[in-house]
């Protein structure tokens, strides 16, 4: 399979890069960040998939996953990788492309709201709506 | 010594107890905490995204607010709070031009940010007088076994850690000097799960199973925190737990500043155990 270079980089992954302030390109796929993923079990791409499919330019296929949005931006991933990239400052850029369009990633079940602290309700809120 | 303190807005509600053990206990060694006048919100988390600028007003205004109280050093205690401060404070310090214009912004504001402000976590005070600690232990808590559990925001990522990002000790010597053992477990640094507990509460329960199951299993009585999500995450969804896994064993999780007090021989109203939800009296005792 050909991919041309101008389908690799189009406009949404240049915001990946602007948001970010990351180089995706500069990922080697070793899969650390992967390895030590408390999530990654809950994730339907894994992050170094993630890393990959920017790498080739579906950027879409990265924003309708599951994965960037059970990331909790831990940086388990960020102060592992030998190449040094901020994994969650990568899926951070990809939430907030999602979350500009004014679609919203949360819903709290109404019971639940008066048990839940205002650090949850809060760091929720503005991590999973826009 | 007198210290500015920014307590943030959880520590005045269900993490009261984290507040009242650490004001209390602190006045015994001669440490005043001494409240930011108007505090604000600091966002909770700090935003990951370049433009974002906005989200950076929150907490610069409140180091402003520690200028204004003629301080240079204000000290935090949730995690939380400290790694959004801390981080916001390295933005700023670093890049002017967002500086000027958080500055230009805030334009009603008397006093303008320049990066002054050192951002501290309460430990790394306390990590500097373990002897102070022991001399006003009133009876050592021998034979107790604590797991200490720092989680992400204290030790990452590394321009914000307070302590080696894989295995920190900065709480060990607060634990013996109370009198207790620190003991090594593999999830001390391994996420709670963090605000998933609002929207995917599932990946949280499953999260404190294996949390509090690894303290458990390398022997601690009771894990200690600093941040008071993951404290509601370990402690409050432990009934989820017990519901799911027969095969569980609870333990108490208690802010670092509970198990002081504890250990000073203070009363309830210091201690504030009636905040917790696994009861820590079955172990200290």
């Amino acid at each position: 399979m050909r991919i041309d270079i101008k389908e690799i980089k189009g406009e949404l992954l240049l915001r990946i890069s602007e948001l970010s302030e990351n180089n995706v390109f500069s990922c080697y796929q070793c899969g650390r960040c992967s390895a030590g993923c408390p999530s990654a079990g809950s994730m339907d791409l894994l992050p170094n998939q993630v890393m990959n499919l920017l790498q080739l330019g579906k950027v879409d296929k990265v924003l309708s996953s599951k994965t960037i949005w059970v990331c909790a931006a831990c940086f388990t991933c960020s102060v592992r990788c030998p190449k040094g990239i901020d994994i969650a400052r990568v899926m951070e850029a990809a939430r907030v492309l999602v979350l500009r369009e004014n679609i919203d990633y949360t819903k709290i079940p109404p019971p639940e709201v008066e048990t839940l602290p205002a650090i949850a309700l809060v760091s929720n809120f503005r991590k999973l709506t826009a | 010594m007198r210290l500015a303190y920014y307590p943030g807005c959880t520590l005045k509600t269900t993490a009261k107890s984290f507040e009242d053990s650490a004001l209390k206990s602190l006045s015994l060694l001669d440490i005043e905490l001494e409240e930011i006048p108007r505090w604000n919100c600091c966002g909770t988390v700090y935003s990951l995204a370049s433009d974002n600028i906005m989200f950076q007003l929150a907490p610069i205004r409140n180091l402003i607010r520690v200028l204004e109280m003629g301080e240079h050093r204000v000290i935090v205690l949730c995690s939380m709070c400290y790694n959004t401060l801390k981080r916001a404070n390295l933005l700023v310090r670093r890049d002017k031009e967002t500086l000027d214009k958080i500055n230009e912004f805030a334009y009603l504001e008397e006093t303008k940010y320049d990066g002054s402000v050192e951002v501290v976590h309460l430990l790394e005070i306390l990590k500097e007088i373990p002897d102070k600690i022991k001399e006003k232990v009133k009876s050592p808590l021998e034979g107790l076994k604590v797991a200490p559990y720092y989680g992400c925001l204290l030790v990452r990522p590394k321009e914000a850690a307070i302590d080696d990002a894989e295995n920190p000790t900065i709480m060990n010597p607060i634990i013996e000097s109370l009198g207790a053992e620190p003991v090594y477990f593999p999830y001390s640094v391994e996420c709670c799960g963090s605000y998933q507990t609002v929207s995917n509460k599932e990946l949280v329960v499953q999260r404190t199973y294996e949390i509090v199951s690894s303290a458990y299993n390398n022997h601690a009585g009771l894990i200690l925190t600093s941040c008071p999500l993951c404290q509601f995450n370990l402690d409050r969804r432990q009934k989820e737990v017990m519901e799911a896994h027969p095969d569980f064993h609870p333990l108490p999780v208690l802010y670092f500043t509970q198990l002081m007090a504890y250990g000073f021989g203070l009363s309830e109203d210091a201690t504030r155990f009636d905040l917790n939800y696994i009861d820590p009296k079955g172990v200290l005792k």
